[in-house]
């Protein structure tokens, strides 16, 4: 489905794809830079005791959820600057894109790219020969991991709409609201192997962001059965 | 790097022209242990990426009976503020425009080398890197790709200077014949070679006669496409398949630190030889663009073409739409060129008859501008991606990193090139993202990512 996104509303116009480009490379800078946390401390602690390192994986985990929305708010400013800077070229004095589909190509930019580096090795192991949960393991594994990709994609596409909203209008609980429910989900994956507890609130979670961005956005319900009935 | 391949047995034409400037290199030497014969001419004259190095043309208002050389002056001054928006309005579809090719390179590159064994084989080394690296200690091996990566620029440096010197003394027939010997080789033998395996690991037959057919079909075409005329995304697409092949051959042939070296000093060689007063590249665009002279073909890949329709001449038609690839800057610099003052140029410094410019440009039909990118540099951004996507245990996650953040580098270069309008290289900036990234994700990236992956945790 993300892929699809991309098609769809992205693939035409070249600068939506070049923000998406940079807006995959912000989230990959804050990988890189948890990761490299997250190594130091492994290093430097003793790698046999188990609770510590489920510890510090779950440390590492928040301080990277932390990071990525930090590395979401530097990005707003590139593109605030950018747009200042578009709207300086342009010919009829307005940008040629607005904010908003800034924030939601950003999102997805984000999206996609920690979508790619939790399934992709994934799927390439999915190629070849196995049986999936055969130590015991969930058998679902593959599905759920898609599911749960899925729904982070679509996670930080709406929270990238939020998060930029927020910033524009000064409301800092928009932004808080943002980090937490990035909080919450990843938090709500520690539950996994149980999935009821982690793919369900998850998936509730994102219907909650994804009418608020909606709506945030200047849709409405009016607009909503309009579309759906086709009308014009 | 250009290489001019004089002789037979001369090992490589690295190409000069490294990313925006460059060409690729030479083709491999004998030092196959396959026996493949030493192929000159295919990889140094193939690669040379050129940048048009030529000034911002004027924009299509001003087409029409303008020489080259008075007009670009002329107009330069009038258009620079509408020029100034104009490219940055274009820039993000230029931007666009080069990164549909190089991503297509890249995938082509990445899916030959998860998928053919043999490109990932160590079959023994170029000539240009003697010193191998399967010695015992460390910091043998450091040494021995260090030297390794020396021999390879000298070579490199070698032939560029030789490239601009023939240039400066006019021997076009020489660098057209090396160009012509160069693609040649690419052209048949590569793929000859990477045709045979590909089939192999598909465990697919084929006889003969039809190989036959089908590599001369695609090399006589291709031939024709590069060096005469052809439609522009035909060019495109060979000058990406070749591009292709002459990575995997690197990839295949330099052993694994010395590849990275030789990325780092290569980048910084390019940055050199464009942006010193001194350095060769910059020298021959300096010189190309004296002479108003376009670049040769088969070095540069344009991402936007003139069309010469309903020319009043024939043969200056012809002459102008075979030759809008070819930049005035040999060096692959990147600039935007005006498609009008292009025209004019190749026109009239290839037309052997001595037409004016003046009726082809008023017969312009279409004008697009566009950005033009070194062969070389596409090379080696598919170097990269390759060697990543070969040699890390991370496998896709490091591929796509790099990837990534060529792209992003490739964005910067233009942007910087929007900003500066004059050749850049392409190589730097590009390159030095990937290998930061490369090292970074497979060391760091990868452990985080596989812990997270067995506990099914997602951030």
């Amino acid at each position: 489905p993300a892929f699809g996104l991309f098609i769809f509303t992205i693939a035409r116009d070249p600068l939506r794809i070049i923000i998406l480009i940079a807006g995959a490379f912000f989230w990959l800078v804050s990988l890189l830079l948890s990761s490299l946390i997250w190594f130091i401390a492994v290093k430097a602690s003793d790698p046999q005791d188990e609770r510590l390192q489920k510890g510090l994986l779950i440390f590492g985990v928040m301080f990277s959820v932390l990071l990525q929305e930090a590395f979401r708010f530097l990005y707003y400013k590139l593109l605030r600057k950018a747009i200042e800077g578009l709207v300086a070229l342009s010919e009829d004095g307005c940008s040629p894109i607005s904010i908003q589909q800034m924030a939601y190509v950003a999102g997805v930019g984000f999206g996609l790219m920690s979508g790619a580096f939790s399934m992709i090795n994934l799927l390439a192991d999915a190629l070849g020969p196995g049986t999936v949960g055969i130590h015991g393991d969930s058998q679902l594994y593959f599905l759920t991991s898609a599911f749960m990709t899925m729904v982070l994609i679509f996670l930080h596409t709406f929270w990238g709409i939020l998060f930029f909203h927020g910033c524009e209008h000064r409301r800092w609980w928009e932004i808080a609201a943002v980090v937490i429910m990035h909080l919450t989900v990843s938090g709500l994956s520690f539950c996994n192997p149980l999935y009821m507890g982690s793919l369900v609130p998850s998936y509730l979670l994102m219907a909650a962001a994804a009418a608020w961005a909606y709506l945030l956005s200047g849709g409405s319900a009016q607009n909503l059965r309009r579309f759906l009935l086709c009308k014009c | 790097m250009m290489a001019f391949m004089n002789n037979s047995d001369s090992e490589e034409e690295p190409c000069n022209e490294r990313t925006s400037l460059m060409s690729a290199e030479s083709p491999p030497v004998p030092s196959y242990q396959d026996g493949l014969p030493a192929s000159e001419a295919g990889q140094a004259q193939a690669h040379r990426k050129r940048r048009a190095g030529s000034s911002r043309g004027p924009t299509t208002n001003i087409a029409g009976g303008e020489t080259s050389g008075s007009g670009v002056a002329v107009r330069e001054s009038i258009l620079e503020n509408e020029e100034e928006e104009l490219t940055l309005k274009y820039g993000a579809k230029h931007v666009i425009m080069l990164f549909v090719p190089v991503t297509l390179c890249m995938i082509v590159v990445v899916a030959t080398i998860k998928s053919v064994r043999f490109y990932t084989e160590k079959n023994g080394q170029l000539i240009y890197t003697p010193f191998s690296e399967d010695t015992p200690s460390v910091g043998q091996r450091l040494l021995n790709s260090v030297l390794n990566t020396i021999v390879m620029i000298s070579v490199i440096i070698v032939m560029t200077v030789f490239l601009v010197l023939l240039y400066k003394y006019r021997c076009y027939k020489f660098i057209h014949g090396w160009l012509i010997l160069s693609s040649l080789m690419l052209l048949f033998l590569f793929t000859y070679i990477y045709l045979g395996e590909v089939l192999k690991t598909y465990n697919v037959a084929m006889d003969y006669p039809t190989l036959f057919i089908v590599i001369w079909n695609f090399g006589a075409v291709g031939m024709i496409c590069i060096h005469w005329k052809g439609p522009l995304q035909l060019q495109q697409a060979y000058l990406i398949m070749i591009s292709a092949l002459m990575a995997l051959v690197f990839i295949k042939y330099l052993p694994e630190w010395s590849a990275w070296v030789i990325l780092g000093a290569i980048s910084i060689y390019d940055l050199m030889a464009v942006l010193c007063p001194k350095g060769p590249l910059r020298m021959l665009v300096e010189t190309a663009q004296e002479r108003n002279e376009p670049i040769f073909p088969a070095l540069i890949y344009s991402s936007a073409m003139m069309w010469t329709v309903g020319m009043a001449k024939p043969d200056t038609a012809a002459r102008g739409a075979s030759q809008q690839t070819w930049d005035a800057a040999e060096d692959g610099r990147k600039q935007l060129r005006s498609p009008s003052h292009a025209e004019s140029q190749m026109s009239e410094t290839t037309s052997p008859v001595p037409t004016r410019p003046v009726t082809s440009l008023e017969e312009l039909e279409e004008e697009e501008r566009g950005v033009k990118l070194g062969l070389g540099d596409f090379i080696f951004y598919s170097v990269l991606v390759g060697k990543a996507a070969a040699t890390a245990s991370g496998d896709w996650n490091t591929t796509l990193a790099c990837f990534v953040a060529i792209l992003i580098g490739l964005c910067l270069t233009l942007l910087l090139l929007a900003v500066f309008k004059k050749a850049l290289p392409a190589l730097p900036i590009s390159t030095t993202f990937g290998l930061i990234f490369y090292f970074s994700t497979d060391n760091l990236v990868r452990p985080f990512m596989d812990t997270l992956a067995s506990h099914q945790l997602y951030i």
